[in-house]
């Protein structure tokens, strides 16, 4: 504990002054000295000093130092004099640096825009030629990486697909077959979900799924191997790190995207003839039939070159966010989530697009 | 084990640790005292970072005892390891610093957690704690904006600006220059010598530990082979430590 005694000018601290008490030795120093200013601060009878303290009486120096008058310090002990001299302000304070204002930032984030959009389509470029001379030249890619990712982006995922495609086929029939019993249109269910799977619900679907689920691997892994610098010791070794951790993965993506596609729906025509065939009574012979006849080669072509669009947006975009990280886990986090966010949003727009194509 | 009558502020009796069937720690048993420098030391991967996470319940030991001040730590509730921990500083061997926040922010979290001083105190103290660092022009930046050493000092910055009875340096010259270096083991003679610090350091750098060491615990393969001062460590005649001072003898 501290004690406190202002007497003839003279503002006298002993006793303790540490971080348990500083904030009350302020407040009560300045109460007893609400109508006098003291001249001198006494600390001959300060025993021990911490950071606080000596912060706080530094605190109090500074609010009765004036440019006409300052305030007269009698020193503590030599020891606590030491403590004093530690923990002492020399620095100067440096401000914070000045906030742009809204137009700097609007210059800002439109130029950081076109730099990354720069950015991405030289990735793009590299990512394609790359690819390219890979599916000649294994060369410069980890060995049985293929494989590998073909699993992970690909067999790893069927059971998602499997189960969100048969839910989603089963909702469409059922939320359609009550609508077309009334009109006794029953017959025309499985060309209605076979329509709908194939041209959109079946690429989109498992697109998002993909993204959500392989792309924000895709990214987290790249973003992870720049922050520990992996990237830069592939390209100290002289590796490409694009040949040798993206390609194989563009290559995985875009032999099972469409695998998956297709998966996706003969599961969702699965989860549809269920409700064909207890709510509407329609046959499995019907319903095979009207759904084949009704889905043209052209249908089949859009549908799994979307996906495959799809799949090459994923992996541009995770691998993308994966190399322009900054910092360190945070920075990962981030760039999962922007990969995650931005591929949903380009494959949205993707397939807005590839829906044109069918007017044509 | 009692010198000079002082009583020990960490007793650590029968320690034993173990990363799933691999055991790194056995049967550790020392002391620490108030106002010493004990510097651990010994080959890589012999256990030293993992001695300092099992006495801090960073992980759990197996079996042994840990007391802190009198008090065993390992069967402590939280609230009261947490009082506990207010007293002791940790300076983590990458600094350990929150990304998403500036440098100031990173060394005022225990000051605004754990005290009720003012905000211009606060300020104050950060400013004296980066500057005895030497980084207060660093006071705004991100730590990603920081270098390696940079940032290990901010952590130092932050281990430190509650004035802990107890220091924990995982590891503080590594990755530093040596000028650096020295000025930060000056620092650490300030504070041991001003405010009665005890300090426990986790190192491998042979010019820091002559400059700074009280008492050295070496560690080798898991078992605790010598405990005193550092001069009784040369002159033990243990073939280990041995051959540690004679290879780094050049440094």
């Amino acid at each position: 504990m501290y004690t406190l005694h202002f007497e003839n000018g003279i503002l006298a601290v002993s006793g303790k002054l540490n971080r348990d008490n500083a904030t009350q030795f302020q407040k009560s120093a300045r109460l007893l000295t609400v109508k006098n200013a003291p001249n001198t601060l006494d600390l001959s009878g300060l025993e021990a000093l911490d950071s606080a303290g000596v912060a706080s009486i530094e605190e109090l120096v500074a609010h009765f130092n004036h440019k006409d008058s300052q305030l007269k310090i009698i020193p503590a002990s030599p020891d606590v004099e030491a403590v004093r001299n530690t923990f002492k302000s020399t620095a100067q304070i440096v401000d914070k640096p000045p906030q742009p204002n809204i137009f700097e930032k609007l210059g800002g984030n439109m130029e950081a825009w076109f730099r990354s959009m720069g950015e991405a389509l030289v990735l793009c470029s590299e990512l394609f030629y790359w690819s390219i001379v890979g599916i000649f030249d294994r060369k410069g890619q980890r060995k049985g990486s293929f494989g590998a990712q073909g699993l992970l982006l690909g067999y790893n995922a069927l059971p998602v697909v499997a189960l969100l495609s048969f839910i989603i086929g089963f909702i469409l029939s059922l939320q359609s077959a009550a609508q077309l019993k009334n009109y006794g249109g029953n017959v025309f269910l499985p060309d209605l979900l076979a329509i709908t799977l194939v041209r959109e619900m079946a690429p989109l679907i498992t697109a998002i799924i993909v993204a959500g689920r392989s792309g924000s691997a895709i990214a987290s892994e790249i973003a992870t191997m720049q922050v520990s610098e992996e990237i830069d010791a592939l390209r100290m070794m002289a590796i490409n790190p694009i040949r040798y951790v993206v390609v194989p993965k563009f290559h995985a993506i875009t032999v099972v995207m469409p695998l998956l596609v297709v998966f996706s729906i003969v599961v969702g025509e699965l989860g549809g003839f269920m409700i064909a065939t207890s709510m509407l009574d329609l046959s499995l012979g019907t319903f095979v039939s009207r759904s084949v006849n009704i889905i043209k080669f052209k249908d089949i072509f859009i549908s799994l070159t979307k996906s495959t669009v799809f799949a090459w947006l994923i992996v541009i975009i995770g691998a993308y966010n994966g190399f322009r990280v900054r910092g360190g886990a945070e920075g990962v986090g981030k760039a999962t989530t922007a990969s995650v966010v931005a591929a949903i949003f380009a494959i949205v727009i993707a397939d807005a697009l590839f829906s044109l194509l069918y007017l044509l | 084990m009692i010198i000079n009558n002082m009583e020990p502020i960490i007793s650590v009796r029968g320690l034993e640790a173990r990363y799933g069937e691999k055991r790194i720690l056995n049967d550790i048993s020392f002391d620490i005292f108030a106002g010493q420098v004990t510097v651990i030391l010994g080959p890589s991967g012999c256990g030293k970072t993992t001695l300092l996470k099992n006495m801090l319940r960073l992980h759990e030991p197996v079996r042994g005892s840990v007391k802190f001040w009198g008090e065993e730590v390992l069967q402590m509730d939280e609230t009261s390891f947490n009082a506990v921990l207010r007293k002791v500083g940790m300076l983590f061997q990458g600094g350990a610093l929150l990304n998403s926040i500036s440098v100031m922010e990173n060394v005022a979290i225990p000051l605004e957690q754990h005290t009720r001083l003012s905000r211009s105190v606060i300020e104050r103290i950060i400013r004296v704690k980066l500057d005895l660092v030497g980084l207060h022009h660093a006071i705004h930046l991100l730590p990603s904006e920081l270098s390696g050493g940079m940032r290990k000092r901010a952590g130092l910055a932050r281990a430190m600006v509650m004035d802990p009875p107890i220091l924990f340096c995982d590891e503080p010259s590594a990755g530093l220059d040596p000028l650096t270096s020295a000025s930060l083991d000056e620092l650490l003679l300030d504070l041991k010598k001003q405010l009665n610090m005890s300090i426990v350091i986790v190192t491998h750098e042979l010019a820091s530990i002559y400059r700074v060491a009280d008492r050295v615990i070496f560690l080798d393969e898991g078992a605790l082979i010598y405990e005193g001062t550092l001069d009784g460590a040369r002159q033990a005649g243990i073939p280990t430590i041995d051959r540690f001072f004679e290879a780094g003898k050049y440094e």
